[in-house]
């Protein structure tokens, strides 16, 4: 990866994960400790992977990408707020009464959102829905989609996958975030799904794991990913919380905002990350 | 009149006729030769998914097939199609209000002797209660085909319910326009209204016959499509008569008679009476046993008109 690439995915990845909390913070809730750990992913989508343009959102040949976790929409939402699909004003108005933003993507009012989804398990089996459309008639787009740890544990997600290796869909990658914590706890202490690899390796899948936010390595497994004729799933190794210190691996801030002077040491920390990403990227 | 043949039959038969012209894509789990899609999985193997015996990944993989711009129709058993992929269909089909058309076979008590794990007799009330779905129940050959055709052109979700059982044919194909939503009056009546949706049409109208006996002459409408529901129709011919028996092969609560009470409640221009299940699950038996073991028949109907208009 260029160094510029590199340095531009960094300040993007630290803005992305400071809307998401203010956001979070101006809704008074929602999920930031997974969508701090998918920050990067989201990044590298859609600012150095994807075919996506914001004045097109529905263009025909455009690529696919579902949020299967869908309660990490924080960091969906301000990846397509920079990258121009709306205002990043919108993110202020995020779960309030008539907002665009709801609590969970919705395709029918956000441009940008390919699938709606919120309900676990779910948005993985669309995502290959659309990846069986794409492979059957031979179109030039890929699907994409971000699962979390503790969603792989809903019995959908292996009759998804099942499914994807029987119609041989190669058309699909997949992200495991595996921040290692769901609402509940650790996902050991409450529904282990190790290894997740050998699962999915089980099913069919081409499987890699690496360290989900490193750029280099995402954008590494990926192009292995596109050189498989199997399904693809990237096993993500993540912080949960990553970037707010009092957040980091706390699964108690997998789905509650924070308070006002919890806040400001966030907005601090999350700043700081970006005003030194920016600065890289400039003298970059 | 044509030999008896069931609705899912007609459905089999009628997906792969549009398949010729439409583009659309099928998806079963592993019941396509009871729900008849196996018709168009061999006529078109390229736009059909099996997706085995997993419901609920089947509904969202159609989602996603409908994401794309292109419907998808996918078929189970009622009971499985409709309730174990019930929370897919909400969250992945209705929210967003994509073009994917679940056609449900085996409804009803008549998926005979496999019983009550199989017979489900409530998937109108849980469709119904659905922001945005329209459910549709169609009465013999004739009306599953041409409501079909309906299906494929409106752009959202639908909820079809089909059947196993062998149904008599009373409506000649091409016969009458079939729109979805608006009820069809089979025949004219001074006293009462018999309102029927699925298999009690063809026992509303042959009830019709044997109340003349009695000296009642009973109109009946075919409510092919339960919502949304033909209130206008309804209502009409509820003040016409005053007395309105609605029929169904489905638990009495949540299904026709409650959405025509419904309709009806501001009114309160007729009394209304029910035939359904009994708020029981089934069990096992022929269908055509099962029909007697429930009232669920001509005579049951002509019961519950005498009894309404106490004659």
């Amino acid at each position: 990866m260029e160094k510029k690439t590199l340095l531009m995915l960094k300040e993007k990845a630290a803005r992305i994960r400071m809307l998401s909390v203010e956001a979070v913070y101006g809704a008074k809730s929602g999920h930031p400790g997974g969508s701090l750990s998918i920050a990067e992913l989201v990044t590298y989508l859609y600012f150095n992977k994807m075919n996506v343009v914001a004045n097109n959102p529905d263009d025909e040949n455009r690529d696919r990408f579902v949020l299967s976790k869908g309660h990490c929409a924080p960091a969906l939402y301000s990846a397509l707020a920079l990258k121009g699909f709306f205002d990043v004003e919108e993110l202020k108005k995020l779960r309030k009464l008539g907002a665009m933003l709801q609590g969970h993507p919705d395709m029918k009012l956000i441009p940008g959102v390919d699938m709606s989804t919120g309900s676990l398990g779910q948005g993985f089996s669309a995502a290959c829905g659309m990846a069986a459309v794409g492979k059957r008639k031979s179109l030039p787009w890929k699907v994409f989609t971000i699962l979390g740890d503790g969603e792989i544990e809903e019995g959908q997600v292996w009759e998804a996958a099942m499914f994807a290796n029987q119609y041989k869909l190669d058309n699909i990658i997949a992200f495991v975030d595996l921040n290692g914590y769901q609402i509940d706890g650790a996902i050991e202490d409450v529904m282990n799904p190790h290894p997740v690899d050998d699962k999915f390796r089980a099913f069919g899948w081409y499987a890699q794991v690496i360290d989900g936010h490193d750029f280099e390595a995402i954008e590494e497994a990926v192009a292995n990913a596109e050189k498989s004729d199997k399904p693809s799933v990237i096993i993500c190794k993540t912080v949960k919380g990553k970037g707010v210190s009092y957040m980091e691996n706390n699964y108690n801030w997998h789905g509650k905002a924070p308070k006002e002077d919890e806040y400001l040491i966030a907005e601090k920390e999350l700043r700081e990350a970006w005003e030194k990403a920016s600065e890289e990227l400039n003298n970059g | 009149m044509a030999e008896k043949e069931a609705t899912r039959a007609a459905y089999g038969r009628k997906l792969a006729e549009l398949g010729e012209k439409n583009d659309f894509y099928v998806l079963d789990a592993d019941l396509s030769g009871s729900t008849q899609t196996c018709v168009f999985a061999k006529k078109f193997p390229d736009r059909f998914f099996n997706c085995g015996i997993a419901e609920e990944n089947m509904i969202s993989v159609a989602a996603g097939i409908a994401a794309t711009g292109v419907p998808a129709f996918a078929s189970s058993f009622a009971m499985f199609a409709c309730g174990r992929a019930f929370e897919q269909i909400r969250n992945s089909v209705a929210y967003p209000q994509l073009p994917v058309k679940i056609c449900a076979s085996h409804a009803g008590v008549t998926v005979g002797e496999d019983g009550a794990t199989h017979q489900f007799c409530e998937d109108i009330a849980i469709m119904r209660a659905v922001p945005g779905m329209t459910v549709v129940c169609p009465a013999d050959s004739a009306s599953t085909e041409a409501l079909l055709e309906e299906i494929l052109k409106f752009d959202g979700p639908v909820y079809m319910r089909l059947g196993r059982y062998a149904v008599p044919q009373f409506y000649e194909k091409g016969e009458r326009e079939f729109k979805l939503g608006k009820g069809i009056v089979l025949a004219e009546g001074k006293d009462v209204v018999i309102v029927a949706t699925g298999i009690m049409v063809a026992a509303a109208m042959e009830a019709r016959e044997a109340l003349k006996n009695d000296g009642i002459d009973a109109a009946v409408i075919d409510i092919h499509t339960i919502k949304p529901l033909d209130e206008e129709l309804i209502k009409e011919y509820a003040a016409k008569t005053g007395y309105v028996v609605t029929a169904e092969e489905h638990n009495v609560i949540g299904g026709l008679g409650d959405a025509v009470i419904s309709a009806l409640s501001e009114s309160a221009c007729a009394k209304v009476a029910k035939l359904g299940v009994n708020d029981v699950f089934g069990t096992s038996a022929p269908a055509g046993v099962l029909l007697e073991y429930y009232n669920l028949t001509a005579n049951g109907i002509a019961e519950k008109v005498k009894a309404l208009l106490n004659k």
